[in-house]
């Protein structure tokens, strides 16, 4: 294929804004599905996906457009999947940029739109839903032109729910992002931007062709981990599966690999020939490290060996998610496993509770810290239960938070930034009515219950995006909590000391309340080190017996006392006290974390 | 198979029926009283090999025993075997002089008043009829007729009773001298009225009457009665024991024959229950046939299993040797380790604590089907 006739795009958007729609139009108006068959949202395949509405695993469709071959990558839409989008975007030279006119620019809208700057892609501006009567396309128009410094008559205005000028933007593609310029003399590199796992055929990789051509049967080379395959097919997504002989410099397609051991692939390596390799990867892949981590234990402890699998199949086809074995005395074998953010933790535990059939328990989340000891020696800590006591300094991850909102929910955004140690960097209004605030905040801050607190604070209407910003020292300590006298290892958090007490305090009396009485006094306490600085009971049941038991009662009761002890089961044993599973969950019911 | 030695009679008819009430019972139906009684006669009749010739105990529950018409009433007993303790249940409203002079003619030695409670508001809430004067009166006339074994049951946990309602309702049944008292906590049975209309406030003041229990006992203990059963008080008497003989042989696992709509049997390796409907009661007994019963078979780790349930809410203690099949030994250490369960000599009794929590006690000493032992 003459390289002048491709373009290779991704659409960006904020979620909601309309980039699935957009995405099903064009696949719709270019004949790649036909109307018939036309799902919607045809690239989200997971159901996952389509319930929430939202784009997990980025997929390339190529399509045919006015003798031009389009190539249009999806890429993920929220904040956690950063890696993804910019993995994504680096296999295109240009990009969708949607805003929905009714809603206007908004947090993920600004972090897509650097991300894409970043890239030196060609950002196509469009806004979307213009046939909604709360649109205002005018106004729009104008903040995304003063975002991208371009003009307002150059931003597109659609509507992918009924078609409505979308033809226009697929002219725009051909006319404003630039056609590849891969060089097809040089030694054959191809970008890794994503893979899945077929059961039966092995590691799939998506690829884009940036130099020189591969040919099925060729002996390939997976550049950074040295793995070398033969590709047993190789073609590209029309959205299905359509096999080429050929893949050639400018082209997005995948190559069937064969490989049974998703780890000898990794997205992001440069895939080259045996026969010619390339001398340099391609640049600027970086390897992201999952700043947010969690254990998760099956609820029953024998179908650990399931959970297992299920990881290693998700890992197939979710390059960030990160795992290793834990051991809790509390919940018995689980993994400890690292997300890119929170909502990346809850599809994945999603995924492993609808796809996998797994009943979980996924405990508190907190940060990756990075520990230096007396001795000097360096160390990163996922799990608060093994914050060494030695330690000289713990850092913790930062984040530069934006927010946007309407301006009279800036008050309460501000306090609660405040009221988790942000720090405030600046504050610009967007339009007259919307206000984008810039803080610093620590990560840690941000895992327990940020999400829920900035929504119900500005009734739903905050937009919230942010960027890692690098790690700084913290005066933090760790809270163990102690029931019935024995650390329940998987309750342990990590604390600024100032939020120290009252976190401490609001846990115990939540552990109280989740945790039902006893035959015996449950004693639970908090503490830093051998200090305690919390402390309630459980006070022991005083009667727990069926009064009336006579000839006529005796089947009935037995069985009631069957259930009772089933019932205790559930629960999991700290020492000789029964703690129910939702109470190791006590720290995310914390109302309103620190006042 | 034979060698019952308790012979429990359903009677289902009331007068009307308690807001609380879930056990078979009928309103009305004077005309079917006769009726009734001829088929308890005949299902005892088809039943005559199972108990022993004499009977240690025969036992009337309802319903409403007292309420059957005295004509139906005289022939039941007439036609019933002879035994030791022969207890009839009634309403105080219900006892009569005539009433009181036909039991005690008929060889009845015990009677079970169903008292509740001494105060009109409370009764009240309960839908009984009966009020405080009534039970006053029905103790007078049991009393001069020569009925000197009396029970009374009392109900704590009412909507709107305090503890110190409670402690006067303890108050006043003790002034009565009973030689026997039941105290049960209430139960909103579902599907009852009383469910429908108070179902939403006994979780929230389930807490609030906690320590009623722990109140019953230590009043009733401390004005010389013998908490012999979780629900139960006889009177020291250095003459008689005062525990109720029929109930005694539930708790102590021996084999009982019910009869009536609703009575359930236990006899070795199984149980029975009559299906609570009274036309097809009568129907299958005017034609000879058993009545129409469900059938529950009972193996020997299940008959063990109740042993150590019902044995445990006694004063008594249990042979561990007896139930150590489905015994939890672990459970049983950390219990006795709580002060909860007492061991010695081979013998295990609850503590009082143990018996208020003799619930979660026996749920926790029993190895049920699906479990396997913990080492």
């Amino acid at each position: 294929m003459d390289q002048t006739k491709i373009r290779n795009f991704s659409i960006i958007a904020h979620i909601d804004h309309g980039k699935s729609t957009l995405a099903d139009r064009i696949l719709e108006l270019t004949h790649a599905v036909s109307k018939r068959d036309m799902r919607e949202q045809v690239l989200d395949s997971m159901d996952l996906e389509r319930e929430r509405g939202i784009t997990i695993k980025a997929q390339a469709v190529r399509v045919q457009w006015k003798g031009h071959e389009l190539n249009l990558i999806d890429t993920p839409g929220h904040v956690d999947f950063t890696y993804e989008v910019s993995r994504s975007l680096q296999a295109c030279e240009g990009a969708l940029l949607v805003v929905d006119a009714a809603q206007g620019i908004e947090a993920q809208t600004l972090a897509n739109a650097y991300l894409a700057i970043e890239n030196n892609l060609e950002i196509v501006p469009v806004l979307n839903k213009i046939d909604l009567p709360q649109a205002d396309p005018e106004g729009t128009a104008i903040e995304v032109a003063h975002l991208l410094g371009d003009a307002p008559e150059h931003v597109l205005a659609i509507s992918a729910k009924t078609g409505e000028g979308v033809e226009a933007v697929l002219d725009a593609v051909i006319e404003r992002i630039h056609a590849p310029a891969g060089d097809m003399s040089t030694p054959p590199r191809a970008l890794v931007f994503d893979s899945s796992y077929d059961q039966y055929r092995g590691v799939v990789a998506f690829v884009r062709m940036i130099d020189g051509s591969f040919s099925r049967r060729e002996a390939l080379k997976a550049m950074a981990l040295g793995t070398e395959f033969e590709p047993e097919e190789i073609g590209f997504f029309g959205p299905s599966m359509s096999p080429v002989e050929k893949l050639e410099a400018g082209e997005v397609g995948y190559l069937v690999t064969g490989l049974k051991d998703v780890a000898k692939l990794r997205v992001g390596d440069t895939i080259t020939t045996v026969a010619r390799p390339a001398r340099e990867p391609l640049p600027g892949y970086k390897d992201v490290k999952p700043m947010v981590f969690a254990g998760l234990f099956p609820t029953d402890s024998d179908a650990y060996p399931e959970l297992r699998e299920a990881l290693e199949k998700l890992k197939l086809n979710d390059a960030a998610l990160l795992y290793e074995p834990e051991t809790s005395q509390a919940l018995g074998f689980g993994f400890r496993c690292g997300f890119l953010g929170l909502l990346h933790m809850e599809i994945v535990r999603e995924r492993l509770e609808r796809e996998f059939d797994l009943d979980l328990l996924v405990t508190a989340p907190n940060v990756a810290y990075r520990v230096k000891m007396q001795g000097g020696a360096e160390l990163e800590v996922h799990n608060p239960a093994e914050m060494p006591s030695d330690r000289e300094e713990v850092l913790e991850p930062y984040i530069k938070a934006t927010v946007i909102v309407p301006k009279e929910f800036v008050g309460s955004v501000m306090e609660l930034c405040n009221d988790r140690r942000g720090r405030f960097d600046h504050m610009e209004y967007l339009s007259e009515q919307r206000v984008m605030l810039i803080y610093e905040l620590p990560l840690g801050e941000i895992v327990l219950d940020f999400y829920d607190q900035l929504k119900s604070r500005t009734r739903g209407y905050a937009s919230f995006d942010y960027d890692l910003s690098g790690f700084r020292a913290g005066d933090l300590v760790r809270v163990d909590v102690l029931v019935g006298g024995e650390p329940v290892d998987a309750l342990s958090l990590i604390l600024h000391r100032d939020g120290a007490y009252d976190t401490g305090r609001q846990l115990v009396e939540k552990l109280r309340e989740e945790i039902p009485r006893q035959m015996f006094d449950v004693p639970i306490q908090a503490a830093i080190g051998s200090r305690v600085i919390a402390r309630e009971t459980v006070k022991a049941k005083r009667k727990d017996v069926i009064a009336k038991c006579y000839g006529g009662d005796i089947s009935r009761k037995r069985k009631l006392l069957e259930k009772q002890k089933k019932g205790k089961k559930r629960m999991k044993q700290v020492g000789s006290v029964e703690v129910p599973q939702e109470a190791f969950l006590a720290v995310l019911k914390l109302d309103g974390g620190k006042k | 198979m034979s060698g019952i030695r308790h012979l429990y009679v359903h009677i289902p008819f009331c007068a009307s029926r308690c807001d609380y009430c879930d056990f078979v019972s009928l309103t009305g139906r004077a005309d079917q009283h006769s009726r009734y009684v001829e088929a308890l006669l005949a299902e005892l009749e088809l039943e005559r090999e199972r108990p022993t010739p004499e009977l240690e105990t025969v036992y009337l529950g309802g319903g409403t025993p007292s309420y059957l018409e005295p004509e139906a009433l005289r022939r039941l007993l007439e036609g019933l075997p002879a035994a030791g303790e022969l207890s009839v249940e009634a309403n105080p409203e219900t006892v009569t002089t005539g009433l009181a002079e036909l039991l005690v003619e008929a060889g009845v030695n015990r009677v079970s008043l169903g008292a509740q409670s001494f105060q009109p508001r409370l009764l009240e809430v309960l839908g009984r009829h009966a009020g405080p004067d009534d039970i006053h009166r029905a103790i007078e006339i049991l009393r001069e007729a020569g009925v000197d074994n009396i029970s009374l049951d009392l109900l704590y946990g009412i909507p709107g009773q305090s503890r110190d309602d409670l402690g006067a309702d303890l108050d006043q049944a003790l002034a009565l001298a009973p030689e026997h008292l039941s105290c049960y906590e209430l139960e909103a049975k579902p599907g009852t009225r009383f469910a429908h209309a108070h179902g939403a406030e006994l979780p929230e003041q389930a807490d609030a009457v906690e320590d009623h229990l722990e109140l019953v006992v230590e009043r009733l203990t401390a004005s010389g009665y013998r908490w012999y059963e979780t629900a139960n008080f006889a009177r020291f008497e250095p003459e008689r024991d005062l525990r109720s003989v029929h109930n005694l042989g539930y708790w102590r696992g021996h084999d009982y024959l019910g009869i009536g709509i609703g009575a359930v049997s236990t006899a070795g390796d199984l149980r029975w229950r009559n299906a609570p409907s009274l036309s097809r009661y009568l129907q299958a007994l005017e034609t000879g046939k058993e009545p129409p019963r469900e059938t529950e078979a009972l193996d020997e780790a299940t008959k063990l299993r109740e042993r150590l349930m019902l044995g445990l809410r006694l004063d008594e203690p249990v042979a561990i040797a007896e139930v150590e099949p489905v015994l939890d030994r672990g459970a049983l250490t950390r219990l006795s380790d709580l002060g909860l369960v007492k061991v010695e000599g081979g013998l295990m009794t609850l503590s009082t604590r143990g018996r208020m929590l003799g619930g979660a006690v026996c749920a926790e000493l029993i190895v049920w089907p699906d479990e396997t032992l913990a080492a």
